[in-house]
């Protein structure tokens, strides 16, 4: 049950972080700014192209040294690696809103940091809701590599209970079923969540 | 009649997309009250002109004064002067996520701080100007078109703007849902107020427009009351144009 509530903190923690990492990023990227558009494309260049063990290694190797616990490196190397998948759910939702609305906050007077905020990202997260979604089920399996810096989450109270028993199959299994039930758990409040704010949508 | 104030001046003004000169140094005034219909084939500068008066797009060279004041995009604070330059679109650009009354408000609160109450009793009495009281919690994607474009008019006029621009308000609409959008629009210009449109629409230019203005490849060719150009345009240019659509 601890490492279930772990599972739990770890996904959650890493996805919030990595939605407000990611949004920023996806601000760089629609920028005019060439520099921030170079930094968003590094960033979000080396994170996708490095498997997340060795990031999630990285982080425990680097920064465990400083005193930072072994949950903490794996949430930050989770929420970070979210970050730049999210970076790029957002810069297509975006971009996706017809130009049109931002030009009629503007004719109204209004900033465009305003506009953005009042008009385009509300439409703009709504789209987003799916693939966020997705990107969260991904986060909460992926969170079972952080078993592998001695996060006791779900995957790693599993294949200890599992050793200690010699019962690995009927462990696996359990924590298999674990994440299933917690994935199909939380594909129905996705889905209602959208149901729910499907409201004005053309 | 003269004596009333020129609310637009523009003065030689250029502008350019890549290669493409659209604006050739336009030169047009509009008084206070005036109706002022643009008319001309599809890629004649009609509709970048009307973006350049409230700085959807930028202009090249030139100078642009509203209300007495030159507009210069790094000197003057263009969110001020847009709140006085009210535009309705061809495609109605209404925000999908609001209801009605919330996309009447929804500048007027956000912009110029007015109290939620207070904008949602002048929304209301919007509304029911355009004709569509009964709809204020309505998602606009339960509207007519013709009902999105009078939300849309609402809208601007809920920030009380001393002009309105009109960028082909009726091209998008069914045949028959053209008349409501008009009839508004002429209400508005026997209110006196200050109108620039864009449009197909020969019966309203000859109806509710003061002066008819024909552009043709960026420039303004013609310009006169909608008798004089209806009935005796003085460009063969001119002639050639009413002539392929009346």
């Amino acid at each position: 049950m601890k490492g279930l509530l772990l599972t739990l903190q770890i996904t959650v923690v890493s996805v919030l972080i990595g939605t407000v990492v990611g949004l920023l990023f996806a601000f760089f990227k629609l920028s005019n700014s060439k520099i921030l558009n170079w930094i968003a494309n590094v960033y979000i260049a080396i994170i996708r192209g490095t498997p997340l063990i060795v990031q999630i290694f990285f982080f425990y190797f680097g920064l465990a040294e400083l005193g930072i616990s072994s949950y903490w490196c794996a949430t930050l190397g989770l929420a970070l690696h979210n970050s730049a998948y999210i970076a790029e759910i957002f810069r297509g939702s975006i971009q996706s809103i017809n130009k049109g609305q931002l030009e009629a906050g503007r004719s109204l007077g209004m900033s465009t940091a305003l506009a953005m905020r009042r008009i385009v990202l509300p439409q703009a997260f709504r789209r987003a809701l799916p693939p966020l979604g997705n990107q969260f089920i991904i986060g909460l399996k992926d969170s079972s590599l952080a078993a592998f810096i001695s996060s006791s989450e779900l995957f790693n109270v599993a294949t200890t209970q599992g050793s200690r028993t010699f019962e690995e199959m009927t462990y696996l299994l359990i924590v298999a079923i674990y994440y299933l039930v917690l994935v199909l758990l939380f594909t129905l409040l996705v889905n209602k969540l959208e149901r729910k704010i499907a409201g004005g949508d053309e | 009649m003269e004596q009333r104030k020129v609310m637009i001046n523009v003065n030689n003004l250029n502008k350019s997309f890549g290669e493409l000169h659209v604006l050739k140094d336009v030169n047009l005034e509009v008084h206070e009250q005036d109706v002022v219909v643009l008319i001309g084939a599809s890629g004649s500068g009609k509709s970048t002109l009307l973006r350049c008066l409230n700085y959807l797009e930028y202009k090249e060279s030139g100078t642009i004064t509203i209300d007495g004041k030159v507009i210069e995009p790094d000197q003057t604070d263009l969110n001020k002067v847009r709140q006085e330059v009210g535009m309705v679109f061809q495609h109605f650009n209404l925000f999908p996520h609001k209801t009605v009354l919330e996309n009447v408000i929804e500048a007027p609160v956000m912009v110029k701080k007015i109290p939620k109450e207070e904008a949602i009793e002048e929304g209301r009495a919007l509304l029911k100007k355009v004709g569509l009281a009964d709809k204020e919690h309505v998602y606009p994607s339960k509207l007519s078109g013709g009902q999105k474009q009078r939300v849309a008019i609402a809208r601007s006029l809920a920030m009380k703007p001393k002009i309105m621009l009109f960028d082909e308000p009726t091209s998008a609409l069914d045949p028959e849902l053209v008349g409501e959008v008009l009839s508004t629009m002429k209400d508005l210009a026997r209110e006196g107020m200050t109108m620039l449109v864009v449009t197909h629409e020969m019966g309203f230019a000859r109806e509710a427009a003061d002066t008819v203005v024909y552009m043709h490849d960026g420039k303004i060719v013609e310009k006169g009351t909608p008798s004089d150009i209806f009935s005796q345009p003085k460009h063969q240019r001119t002639k050639d144009f009413l002539g392929t659509i009346l």
